[in-house]
């Protein structure tokens, strides 16, 4: 530690340069990337949102009411400051329906990645490094799994289960497993049998060690780089579900749901179909801007010398 | 080549295995009681219950189940819709080609903007041209399709009435399906305006169903070429003195449209997934809509049915991308 640091202020002096940690380098790559800054940016703005929503919302989420149905935006004749992007069919404010969905949408997008891509990395892992018939049993499941179109499973699981929050964040999870498998796997047969992981063997370290402390770490970015993209797909199949009705269940203000709820109103009131929609795309752009950066950040073979 | 086929259709069969097991598993996975799920109904008597459990085969070993469940997929035999009491196969059979003709509409849509768009963000990269055409893109591919279409319809059917919002063709036009496709069908009937008509019913549906595949088109034709435009031969090419339109059009191209033709193959499974939500806004009598409906509607042998059907055809589908592949790859020699 001492030593690093000696060097560092040795050679920072003259040219001012010190080595960069990996934190830094990743941020350097990451900040070339000006979508990927804004996209950050935004999802940050949409975090604090989501937390604080009880206290910056105006109003309450599900409370209706009954002598503003419909009140246009703000900024059309008819809008009122009182609902500053209007309201809906039973009188409940956009805006504040807003901010508390943004809470649901990143829950499943947090939720689904963490479960998938645990389940998933485990069973990649396994079967990437044991190969045999574990190997085939795994591969052969998700080959099963991938010959779906991945709403229609989603759809299909739901309705196993029954419709819900709940229930559909279980069902994309389970579509997305496959992709984590697929890439955990091809990542760990590419590394196990280089030296480090030969000399970790004669070192004497077991299967669970060798598979999680040594390859592991070495197979990340990938990883990384999918579950930035598979968190923007999971909001857009959870919020897909939700506007066929097989995901989050009414008043819940989850965005895919309000869609559903005002699809009879689209010819006479706009806004309550225009929000909920440029919510999900802003935020699933957003994501998929950092996903874009990470990817470039990340991917040795891609960066631009 | 016959040996990859061999082999690639023998690696299909535990996977067309399986996804038999997991249609034949969907029915009992469900929660309550299969034989009332099955018929559809409440309140049976007791000795209908008893004959229905005996019809259905319910009383038997899983195992036996599960073969004769197999033995009439193999024939064709999907059993039949509660609602309407037709063979599921034949329903599928009528609906297919409606949601055939909207899928190679919007892959169409897909290809023909999308190569050139990615080819020509390659050729500019850096610039303006670049970052406009793949900030398209990426919006495209972050779009909630379902979002998308509603806003299409308050657009372009709403305040300006350009497009009918649902449906294939008008309902003045009334003609015997002969292909099932509606563009083919409407000329073939020679009625005057059926097939502006289908085409009207067609725009709207295409782009919504089009917008992901153009954009994922779109980028990886990008990247493909810029992959491509480094390569020395390309650079020989110029060297040779050869028009620039020559150089990108052809010997450029035409290799970094491998990659591509793959990528188009496989996204089968997300039109698939785009024509539920697409066929349920438009009205679309196709697949997808059948297929919510049926869930919806609790008719469970449509869903198990149509899952192993839409299942099938996915498979066959990558499977004849994977073999197109090795014939226009010369890389590939097997």
């Amino acid at each position: 530690m001492t030593d690093t640091t000696a060097v560092s202020t040795a050679n920072a002096a003259p040219n001012n340069q010190a080595p960069v940690g990996p934190w830094r380098e990743f941020w350097a790559y990451f900040s070339e990337n000006k979508g990927a800054v804004a996209g950050l940016g935004f999802f940050v703005v949409l975090v604090v949102v989501a937390l604080l929503a009880d206290f910056i919302a105006p109003h309450d989420p599900i409370e209706q009411y009954r002598e503003h149905f419909l009140v246009p935006p703000v900024w059309v004749d008819g809008g009122s400051w009182d609902f500053l992007l209007g309201t809906d069919a039973v009188g409940r404010d956009i805006l504040s329906r807003l901010m508390f969905g943004a809470r649901y949408s990143l829950f499943i997008g947090c939720i689904v990645v963490s479960g998938a891509a645990v389940v998933g990395i485990a069973i990649g892992l396994f079967a990437g490094y044991l190969g045999g018939w574990v190997d085939t049993v795994a591969m052969r499941v998700m080959d099963i799994l991938l010959s779906y179109p991945p709403l229609l499973l989603a759809l299909v699981f739901v309705a196993i289960l029954g419709p819900g929050l709940e229930n559909a964040i279980v069902a994309i999870a389970v579509i997305q497993l496959p992709h984590y498998v697929r890439l955990t796997r091809a990542s760990v047969m590419s590394e196990r049998n280089r030296d480090y992981v030969t000399s970790a063997r004669v070192a004497g370290a077991g299967t669970l060690r060798l598979v999680t402390v040594t390859i592991l770490p070495n197979c990340m970015a990938p990883i990384i780089v999918q579950a930035a993209l598979s968190f923007s797909t999971a909001i857009l199949d959870a919020a897909a579900l939700g506007f066929l009705g097989m995901g989050a269940q009414p008043p819940l203000p989850e965005w895919g749901t309000m869609l559903a709820e005002a699809r009879e109103f689209i010819l006479r009131a706009w806004w309550v179909v225009t929000f909920p929609g440029v919510a999900i795309l802003v935020t699933v752009l957003a994501i998929n801007l950092m996903g874009d950066g990470l990817r470039d950040a990340l991917d040795p073979k891609l960066k631009r010398s | 080549m016959i040996k990859l086929l061999f082999r690639r259709v023998g690696l299909m069969i535990p996977t067309f295995i399986g996804a038999t097991l997991l249609s034949f598993l969907f029915i009992r996975m469900l929660p309550g009681d299969p034989v009332l799920l099955m018929a559809g109904e409440r309140g049976m008597t007791d000795e209908r219950y008893q004959r229905l459990l005996h019809e259905f085969g319910f009383d038997r070993p899983y195992w036996q189940q599960y073969l004769e469940y197999l033995w009439g997929v193999l024939q064709g035999d999907l059993g039949e819709s509660f609602r309407t009491k037709v063979p599921v196969l034949q329903e599928f059979l009528t609906l297919f080609p409606a949601t055939v003709e909207l899928s190679l509409c919007a892959m169409l849509l897909a290809t023909v903007i999308g190569i050139p768009a990615g080819v020509i963000a390659a050729i500019r990269r850096g610039r303006a041209l670049d970052h406009g055409t793949m900030g398209t893109a990426l919006v495209g591919y972050s779009m909630p399709i379902f979002w998308w279409a509603l806003m299409l319809i308050i657009v372009v059917s709403g305040q300006w009435g350009l497009t009918p919002v649902s449906g294939r063709i008008s309902l003045l036009y009334f003609f015997e399906p002969v292909t099932g496709f509606m563009l083919i069908d409407s000329l073939l009937s020679g009625q005057e305006g059926a097939f502006g008509s289908a085409v009207q019913h067609l725009i709207l549906p295409t782009i919504v169903l089009g917008t992901i595949p153009l954009a994922v088109v779109a980028r990886q034709t990008r990247s493909a070429m810029l992959e491509v435009l480094g390569e020395d031969y390309v650079r020989t090419a110029r060297a040779k003195g050869l028009s620039p339109f020559r150089v990108v059009g052809i010997h450029a191209l035409r290799n970094a449209l491998i990659p591509v033709t793959t990528t188009i193959g496989l996204q089968i499974g997300v039109l698939f997934g785009g024509a539920i939500l697409t066929e349920t806004i438009f009205a679309w009598p196709g697949i997808g809509k059948w297929m919510i409906e049926s869930v919806s509607a609790r008719d469970y042998s449509v869903v198990q049915g149509g899952l192993l059907l839409i299942a099938v055809i996915v498979m066959v589908v990558n499977l004849m991308v994977d073999l197109m592949y090795g014939l226009i790859n010369p890389k590939i020699r097997y």
